[in-house]
C-alpha cells in the first residue's frame, strides 16, 4: 500500500495555495452551475403554473 | 444533416438523459480524483523538481481542459450557427464559464509552479501568452452574449467570435514546439517522456477533470433549457 507524503518542505508556499485555489475553483464552478440550474427551474415552474 | 444522438437533438430526451448522467459523471469525477491524488501524493519527489511535481497533477489537466472545452465551445457554436440548433447554442453558452474557470485555474497554478522552477511568476512567451489569449476569448464570448438584448443576435455574434478564437488552439498546442519557451514541451502524450509513477495519477486526474466538466456542463445546459422555458412562458403570459 502506497503511503501519502504530505511533506513538501520549502515548496509549501507554492503547492498548498495551488491546491487550495483548485479546490476553491471547483467549488465555485459547482455551486454556480447548481444555483443557475435551480434558479431557472424554479422560475420556469412558477411561470408555467406547475 | 449531421447525425446526432437522439438526446442531442431533442430537449426532452436531453433533460431525461442529463438528469441521471450529471450526478453519475460527478461521482465518477470524485472517485477518479481521490485515486489520482492518492497515487500522486504517494509518488516520490521528482529528482529535478522536488515536491513541486505535485502541482503537475492539478495544473496539466486544467491546461488540457482549457483547450478541450474551447473545442466543445467551437463545435457547439458551429452547429448553432449553421444548423440553428437550440441545444447546441445552450451547450456553447454553458461551456464558456466552465472553460474560463479552467483556463484561469491553469494560469494561476502554472504561475505557482513556475515561480519556484523558473524563478518568475510570468513570462511573455508563446505558451503562456496564447493561454492568456484563450482566457480572453472566453471572457469576450461571455461579455458579448451578456451585452446584447436580442438573444438571437447575441448567440450569432458570440458563435462567430468562438469560431474565430479557435484559430488560437493550434498556437496553444504547438507553441512550445514552434518557439523557444521556458515552458516544457509536451510530455503527457509522448511515450516514455513521463515515468509511470507520475503518468498514472496524471491520466487519472485528467479523466477526473473531464468527468467533472461533463457533469457541470450537463447541469449548466439544463439550467439554460430551464431559462429559455421560463422566458418563453413569460412571453406567453405577456401576450395573453
Amino acid at each position: 500500500m502506497s503511503v501519502i507524503d504530505l511533506d513538501v518542505g520549502k515548496y509549501a508556499a507554492f503547492i498548498w495555495p495551488a491546491y487550495a485555489i483548485t479546490a476553491l475553483a471547483f467549488t465555485v464552478l459547482t455551486l454556480g452551475a447548481l444555483n443557475h440550474s435551480r434558479r431557472w427551474k424554479k422560475r420556469a415552474k412558477e411561470l408555467s403554473g406547475k | 444533416m449531421i447525425p446526432a444522438p437522439a438526446f442531442l437533438s431533442n430537449p426532452e430526451r436531453f433533460m431525461a438523459f442529463s438528469r441521471w448522467a450529471a450526478p453519475l459523471f460527478g461521482a465518477i469525477a470524485i472517485g477518479l480524483a481521490v485515486v489520482g491524488l492518492w497515487l500522486g501524493w504517494s509518488a516520490p519527489p521528482d529528482y529535478q523538481q522536488g515536491a513541486t511535481v505535485r502541482i503537475m497533477f492539478i495544473h496539466v489537466p486544467a491546461a488540457i481542459m482549457a483547450s478541450v472545452v474551447y473545442v466543445f465551445l467551437a463545435v457547439a457554436s458551429f452547429l448553432a450557427l449553421v444548423f440553428r440548433h437550440v441545444l447546441a447554442d445552450a451547450a456553447a453558452e454553458a461551456a464558456a464559464p466552465l472553460g474560463a474557470g479552467l483556463t484561469l485555474l491553469a494560469l494561476i497554478t502554472g504561475s505557482l509552479w513556475g515561480r519556484p522552477m523558473w524563478g518568475t511568476w510570468w513570462v511573455w512567451d508563446a505558451r503562456l501568452t496564447s493561454v492568456l489569449v484563450l482566457f480572453l476569448f472566453y471572457v469576450a464570448y461571455i461579455a458579448l452574449r451578456a451585452s446584447l438584448d436580442d438573444e438571437a443576435k447575441a448567440a450569432r455574434a458570440a458563435a462567430i467570435l468562438a469560431l474565430v478564437g479557435a484559430v488560437n488552439l493550434p498556437i496553444v498546442h504547438w507553441s512550445v514546439t514552434w518557439w523557444n519557451s521556458l515552458h516544457q514541451g509536451s510530455s503527457m502524450f509522448t511515450p516514455g517522456a513521463l515515468a509511470p509513477v507520475y503518468a498514472r495519477p496524471l491520466y487519472l486526474m485528467l479523466l477526473a477533470y473531464l468527468a467533472g466538466f461533463g457533469s457541470l456542463w450537463l447541469v449548466r445546459i439544463r439550467g439554460e433549457v430551464w431559462r429559455r422555458r421560463a422566458e418563453a412562458a413569460a412571453l406567453r403570459a405577456a401576450r395573453a
